[in-house]
């Protein structure tokens, strides 16, 4: 996915501090205050988390913190909901499998 | 314990006016809101809005949402962000704060670990206004990466500034399908096709026009018939029902898609006030269970009060004008009134009236009507 | 009734030659005027107060459709942003010899430029004809809704609603 540079009324993306955060091992550069959700999606990651029974794909459906599909590991916390929590510099976000626990 | 006279559950349109006007009559007012922003579903707004010249017509609900915020400053209405109502008992709000942006609310300060607190709240009364939430619609492959309701998709592109996807299928011609459809063009998007498996657009015609000029084909009496793709969405099968809604054997197409948009309507999110035990009644035409409450917006349980899409899905400005009576009807019920008061709400309840006039919206007036009066049966009389 | 907006998407001439803000064809003749193309019943009124010549009416209830007086209208085009639906057309058939000019809101990037050529599209966006740009408004009350105007042959002008969007680059 790309981010939206330019727009005919919201107008041009003004600068952002840069935040790091590291998803799956790889560093991705966020803009400040944005959810995870939307960081990741900006670097092209759609799949946030496998299902624990089929190990089905799951990605961002609802986007305003009510249908939890979109969680992920954050800092070793499974079931954070990525498009309602913010990215934190140095913040650790790794794809989650089932329930996210070791006895995945 | 934290104690407030007024605590509201929601910083969108509803939530905000009601805190306004709470705070306007003396209220210490509280609003909580599990978003990092406040606004609720303003924010992605980025349509001039209908409604009346006298009330903002025909200005942006982003900048609705700032003058609320303004507002709300104003008259020193504290709100706070990333904070989850998870409870509700004795007019006690317990509040979580999972993750948030702000250090302070960290014990560790940094991101290496999550910050985590817990509050309780005494408040003398409580709005809830908790919005709506989206309905999903099953088929084979809507759980694909790359489903996602039409909301999620305006709030990635219009809040956050990211494009949900390249090719965008949009299910559902009401209000949100075509605006969100507009609105993915206005970003750099392709919507493909806009379906509809209804015979006729729902939502308002002008909508629809807009995107038609724009060369986006609207297919009534059309439904998707599964998402395809590995891992994420791939491309789309759509195809014509007949009437009994019945996919059409042999009128099946595929798209060449990376996202499939749900546009299928909104229901109150009513989780919360079930939890605080409020009474439910089920209404369809305000999109499902909905909070009992009476003219003065007040639910069966006795200081728990309701405004906009949680007691009814409808709009922003009809959302506003509810937070402002529930506002109003909450400090007044603590003794804490503005001179004016009887003929503000009068006015009001006239505005709500003729926002739900015409073709379009008189079925949700008939609506909150019949909740109304169970309302005047059910809920406490003072 | 209203089966054009309500199954195509667009109205049909029919159902907007009934709604009062569409012009008489001897008005339309006689110059620039507003072309109203709001044809449901629907909560809003912006274009009333829109107008410094008063010649859109809303009134009580606001669900009234707007009902364009096509004798005050001097086709000034002010209506044409403050339409929340984007409704409002301009339609100018005196522009020249068989030359007229139809202006609409475009609310796209990239905005196109004063002379460029432009594919015209009909309400179903289609391409129907070549047109030129000969003005680009967004002016600050415009509030990010810019108005471009495009000649377009006479024949097409009660069709033509638009431009086939320009490309971006990314």
């Amino acid at each position: 996915m790309r981010r939206v540079v330019s727009h005919p009324v919201l107008g041009t993306l003004t600068a952002a501090r840069e935040v790091k955060i590291y998803v799956d091992g790889k560093e991705i550069r966020a803009r400040e205050g944005e959810p995870i959700a939307a960081a990741v999606a900006a670097a092209g990651i759609r799949i946030h988390r496998y299902t624990a029974e089929r190990g089905e794909p799951r990605g961002v459906f609802c986007g305003i913190g009510q249908c939890t599909d979109c969680v992920m590991v954050v800092n070793g916390v499974p079931n954070v909901r990525t498009c309602i929590t913010p990215v934190m510099e140095g913040m650790i976000v790794e794809t989650q499998h089932g329930a996210g626990s070791e006895d995945r | 314990m934290r104690k407030v006279d007024l605590a509201i559950v929601g910083a969108g349109p509803a939530g905000l006016a009601a805190a306004i006007e709470g705070a306007k009559r003396g209220c210490s007012t509280l609003v909580l809101d599990m978003n990092p922003l406040p606004g609720g579903q303003l924010v992605k707004q980025i349509h001039k809005f209908f409604g009346s010249q006298e009330h903002r017509a025909g200005t942006r609900g982003i900048e609705i949402a700032a003058q609320l915020l303004h507002q709300a400053e104003t008259e020193e209405v504290e709100v706070m962000l990333g904070a989850e109502v998870y409870a509700i008992h004795d007019r006690t709000l317990e509040v979580a704060w999972a993750f948030t942006g702000d250090s302070s609310a960290s014990s560790s300060g940094g991101g290496a670990t999550p910050p985590s607190r817990h509050l309780a709240i005494a408040a003398r009364r409580i709005i809830l206004a908790t919005g709506g939430a989206e309905n999903a619609l099953n088929f084979p492959g809507w759980t694909l990466p790359g489903v996602m309701g039409a909301g999620a998709a305006q709030t990635m592109s219009n809040v956050w500034r990211v494009l949900p996807g390249e090719r965008i299928l949009m299910v559902g011609a009401g209000n949100v399908g075509l605006i969100v459809s507009y609105q993915l063009l206005q970003a750099g998007a392709e919507v493909v096709a806009v379906i509809e498996a209804a015979p006729r657009i729902g939502g308002y015609g002008v909508h629809a026009a807009k995107i038609r000029r724009a060369g986006v084909p609207i297919l009534t009496s059309h439904t998707v018939v599964r998402a395809e793709g590995r891992t994420q969405v791939e491309k789309a099968v759509i195809a014509r029902v007949d009437s009994s809604w019945q996919p059409v054997p042999g009128s099946e197409r595929e798209l060449d898609v990376d996202t499939i948009c749900i546009a299928v309507g909104l229901r109150p999110n009513a989780r919360l006030a079930s939890l605080a035990g409020c009474c439910l009644h089920y209404s369809p035409r305000l999109g499902g269970w909905v909070p009992i409450h009476n003219s003065r917006m007040e639910t069966t349980i006795p200081g728990i009060y309701v405004a906009g899409d949680l007691s009814g899905v409808e709009e922003a400005s009809t959302a506003l004008e509810e937070g402002r009576l529930a506002g109003i009807c909450a400090a007044s019920s603590l003794g804490k009134s503005n001179p004016g008061d009887d003929e503000r709400i009068a006015a009001i309840e006239e505005r709500l009236i003729s926002l739900r006039s015409g073709p379009f919206c008189q079925p949700r007036q008939d609506a909150k009507q019949e909740l109304i009066e169970i309302g005047e049966v059910q809920c406490c009389k003072e | 009734m209203l089966q054009g907006v309500k199954t195509r998407g667009y109205p049909s001439l029919q159902e907007l030659e009934s709604a009062p803000g569409y012009p008489s064809p001897g008005r339309l003749e006689k110059g620039p005027v507003a072309v109203i193309e709001c044809i449901e019943e629907i909560p809003c009124n912006p274009c009333e107060q829109a107008c410094p010549q008063h010649a859109i009416t809303i009134g009580e209830p606001i669900t009234n459709r707007p009902h364009l007086d096509e004798d005050k209208c001097i086709g000034c085009g002010l209506c044409i942003p403050r339409c929340p639906g984007l409704a409002i057309f301009l339609v100018d058939l005196t522009y020249g010899q068989g030359v007229a000019t139809v202006a609409f809101p475009y609310e796209y990037l990239p905005l196109p430029e004063e002379g460029q050529a432009v594919q015209a599209v009909n309400r179903a966006g289609e391409p129907v004809c070549p047109g030129t740009v000969i003005k680009v408004q967004n002016p600050k009350v415009n509030d990010q809704t810019p108005v471009v105007t495009i000649t377009v042959p006479r024949e097409y002008a009660a069709e033509v609603r638009g431009i086939r969007r320009i490309r971006r680059e990314r």
